[in-house]
């Protein structure tokens, strides 16, 4: 039997300062861990027997724009044995922000870097093909970040109906 | 057909070559199979459920291929990702053809004033009648088919010949 009090301490221990923060909301346990140790620490959890977070239920990531470094990743693990969740998090920061892949660890990462990738210009480095899921591959920035613009066309309303119907793209025949 | 009898002694009906083409062409009007989003379900309740049962007026078949069809009912809002295939199956269509906006997305983006969405259709295929609503009604859409039909049949001979 491991809980999750255990699999922190055995995380602290093995990996001592590249575990920055362990934090308890609510019942849901997350380890904050520095950038470049993710894939060791996730690694360690699936791969430790007496761990055994064997399932990737998902990666996201949120932007705290103007904090820096901005994004969050986070990776929400599963041992279905016990069960236990965990959310293993770290930050990257910049303009173009770098995150090793964990697609040597967990497979299904894949797809959720490349929605990372689309939607907050995450790179992930060693991804085997990393390219715009949801977007078109032609589209220019990344939607989810705070500082793209959200809005796309003014409303119409009466006073300003002729305005915009002027600046509107119709199409030709 | 039995129309000789109730014809009786009328003999001949005349009447112009542009009234006797827009009539054809209202009477057997081809909607393409497709649907974008929720107003697609109500499209086809429209078409296809027994109490709107839309082949009263001509249009009980929907093509899948757009080369068989003469009319693109755009049900639901048009992904920017998406508009680039709406505007080709339109392309595909043969002469003549006509396009319905069904629902606030379809016509103008509707909730939906953010960067993903197409504001209103007509940005990158003519549209030839707006039918509000969120989604409309069956009977909304049929009223606009129908409004559709008003203005085919006065279509003049000298544009289309």
């Amino acid at each position: 039997m491991t809980t999750l009090e255990q699999t922190t301490q055995a995380l602290k221990a093995k990996f001592g300062d590249a575990i920055e923060a362990i934090e308890t909301f609510r019942g849901e346990t997350t380890v904050v861990v520095t950038a470049d140790k993710v894939v060791e620490v996730l690694k360690h959890l699936r791969e430790t027997p007496a761990l055994n977070f064997r399932w990737l239920a998902d990666v996201t990531a949120y932007d705290d724009y103007p904090e820096e470094p901005r994004f969050k990743v986070c990776y929400q693990i599963r041992n279905l044995m016990e069960p236990l969740n965990l959310r293993v998090k770290a930050a990257v920061g910049g303009e173009t922000p770098t995150l090793a892949s964990c697609t040597s660890v967990y497979p299904a990462a894949g797809w959720q870097e490349r929605e990372l990738f689309d939607m907050f210009g995450i790179t992930f480095t060693g991804h085997p093909d990393l390219r715009r899921i949801l977007m078109p591959s032609d589209w220019e920035g990344h939607p989810l970040r705070k500082d793209y613009p959200l809005g796309y066309e003014e409303v119409q309303f009466t006073f300003n109906y002729d305005a915009i119907d002027k600046k509107k793209p119709y199409a030709k025949e | 057909m039995g129309l000789e009898q109730k014809l009786g002694n009328m003999g001949v009906v005349t009447m112009t070559l542009e009234q006797a083409v827009n009539w054809g062409r209202t009477g057997s009007m081809w909607p393409m199979l497709f649907g974008l989003a929720c107003c697609a379900i109500e499209m086809i309740g429209a078409i296809s459920a027994p109490q709107n049962d839309m082949s009263r007026f001509g249009m009980e078949l929907m093509r899948a291929s757009p080369r068989q069809s003469d009319l693109m009912i755009v049900a639901g809002r048009v992904t920017r990702k998406m508009a680039p295939v709406v505007r080709r199956l339109y392309d595909q269509m043969p002469e003549p053809k006509w396009v319905i906006a069904m629902g606030d997305c379809a016509s103008c983006g509707g909730i939906f004033n953010n960067y993903a969405i197409v504001q209103g259709v007509d940005e990158i295929v003519p549209v030839d009648v707006y039918v509000a609503g969120c989604p409309p009604r069956p009977e909304a859409l049929i009223n606009g088919v129908l409004t559709l039909h008003e203005k085919v049949k006065k279509e003049k001979l000298s544009t289309w010949a």
